[in-house]
């Protein structure tokens, strides 16, 4: 059975009951539990229509839910009233959904599993082991969540950004537990791009395929971090590569350019190269500074500056970093390594060890202990 | 989305305002001060922050590895100078600032007098996955 297929039909499934005059809490609790009864019976009798058969279902669960409320009894004898089902068009409701779900209202974390749970159709429990938190917890997160948005009403449309950040904070939340969330955003991201036509949606559609393609080869076998200079191409998928630099061309074309179409575009260089030594780093300076104007991030012009080194020299690189401040995260990372290629390894391996200290995660930290102990053996 | 481990302290930590030790307080403070925890925890539970907490017990020893074919060498119960844990609790919270803020809420647990007793915590961030793109 396909589970992909029914998690997919999610949010159209909501939509419809919305439409139908569901309230958005009750219509998400229906279907949920409509994707559970699909689960236990496709496997044996599959439906011919499965829209429609979540649809039917969902609904009855819903019709169940508000009789089963007395208080609700009014509410019930209108959705009683409600025209028969029919053929049903889901373009905007699936597009309100991803909106509702991002809405500026919500924290982070809430839009992430609200956004999961409501678009991605996955269940409490899996949305609560991949972020490692009791199921308990995420229950009541995503049960907030639904509060807080209950009585959002949009008369035009959400802000696309939004949508995008949320999409963009699961991509980066990786793999754990047993949902690939990476796979997973570029999933919902991919379902986005056919009900909006935007081409920053492109450009973040283009970047998680270009990091997916390297997935393979961005870490050994026991999780340690591979830098890109030292990863096997090999093991880059090059049909992802393919397809994200070919919804990137047609991003770009349009003109508009946005932050995910950048950042892209600097990853499509990056894969567009046999060998780190291969690499166009002076366009990917380029890049850069139209990443660090759109943005205003430091962080970018930290990135930049080892681009610098890569494209003009370790001590141009070192001239560039020496405008930013050392407080940033990563700073004494990047001036490790801007030191050892100026031929300086002493310095190298001081600041690597310090970079280590100061690291956000273990695969990190262990990565440039291991340089600071390369250097001082 | 972050997560932090709340620590709490027997001993190391610097001194608490309201330094009276809890063998000092009435019944009734205590009970105030257990309850003020546990509604602590609960409502981080309604707002989808809570992950964990455990008290430890006050005893415990060091263990050492002596080498092929010796018992571990132990040392303890703790001597005096020792840093010692009374405890924990994890959250995950969008940002630092609210972090500050919980442990802030945390350490304004009632003691003696039902004032808070101001205590010191230490919180410190776990370490989390990397990120797919480095930012």
């Amino acid at each position: 059975m396909d589970e992909v297929l029914i998690r997919t039909l999610t949010p159209t499934v909501i939509g419809v009951l919305i439409r139908r005059g569901a309230g958005f809490a009750a219509a998400e609790d229906a279907v949920q539990d409509a994707l559970v009864e699909a689960v236990r019976t496709w496997p044996d009798g599959p439906p011919r229509d499965p829209k429609g058969w979540l649809v039917s279902v969902a609904w009855r669960r819903f019709l169940d839910a508000t009789r089963a409320d007395t208080a609700r009894r009014r509410r019930d004898q209108r959705a009683d009233e409600e025209p028969a089902p029919g053929p049903v068009t889901n373009v905007d409701d699936t597009l309100w959904l991803y909106f509702l779900c991002a809405h500026p209202s919500l924290t982070s974390s809430s839009a992430v599993a609200l956004t999961l749970r409501a678009v991605g159709g996955l269940t409490t429990r899996q949305i609560a082991r991949a972020y490692l938190v009791p199921e308990a917890t995420m229950a009541q997160r995503i049960s907030r969540a639904k509060r807080t948005v209950a009585g959002v009403r949009f008369d035009r449309p959400g802000d696309v950004a939004t949508v995008l950040r949320v999409l963009y904070l699961v991509f980066n939340e990786g793999y754990s537990g047993d949902v690939d969330l990476e796979a997973e955003a570029i999933r919902l991201t991919r379902q986005l791009a056919t009900v909006v036509d935007h081409e920053e949606v492109m450009g973040l559609l283009a970047l998680m395929l270009l990091h997916h393609a390297r997935r393979p080869a961005r870490t050994t076998a026991d999780g340690a971090l591979v830098p890109l200079a030292e990863q096997d191409r090999g093991l880059w998928d090059t049909r992802l590569i393919a397809e994200g630099i070919g919804i990137l061309r047609a991003a770009l074309a349009r003109d508009r350019l946005g932050e995910y179409q950048a950042q892209a575009a600097i990853t499509a260089l990056h894969a567009d190269a046999e060998t780190t030594a291969e690499t166009d780093w002076p366009q990917i300076v380029e890049w850069y500074d139209e990443l660090a104007r759109i943005t205003g991030s430091a962080v970018v012009r930290l990135n930049r500056a080892v681009a610098v080194g890569e494209a003009d020299g370790a001590r141009a690189g070192l001239v560039a970093l020496a405008e930013l401040d050392p407080s940033l995260p990563r700073y004494s990372a990047v001036a490790a390594y801007l030191h050892e290629r100026d031929g300086d390894p002493a310095t190298a391996a001081r600041l690597y060890a310090e970079a280590a200290r100061q690291a956000p995660n273990l695969a990190e930290r262990d990565h440039l202990m291991r340089q600071a102990a390369r250097l001082n053996s | 989305m972050a997560k932090y481990l709340l620590l709490k302290h027997y001993r190391g930590a610097p001194a608490p305002v309201n330094d009276v030790p809890m063998d000092q307080w009435t019944p009734d403070e205590i009970s105030a001060h257990v309850r003020y925890m546990e509604d602590f925890a609960e409502r981080l539970r309604e707002t989808g922050e809570y992950v964990e907490s455990q008290a430890l017990a006050a005893e415990g020893t060091f263990v050492r590895y002596d080498g092929e074919g010796r018992p571990p060498v132990t040392d303890g119960p703790f001597a005096e100078t020792k840093d010692l844990i009374a405890g924990w609790m994890v959250i995950d919270v969008d940002t630092y600032e609210r972090a500050l803020e919980l442990a802030g809420e945390l350490s304004a647990a009632p003691g003696a007098g039902g004032e808070p007793i101001h205590e010191w915590l230490e919180l410190r961030p776990f370490m989390g996955a990397p990120p797919t793109i480095p930012e």
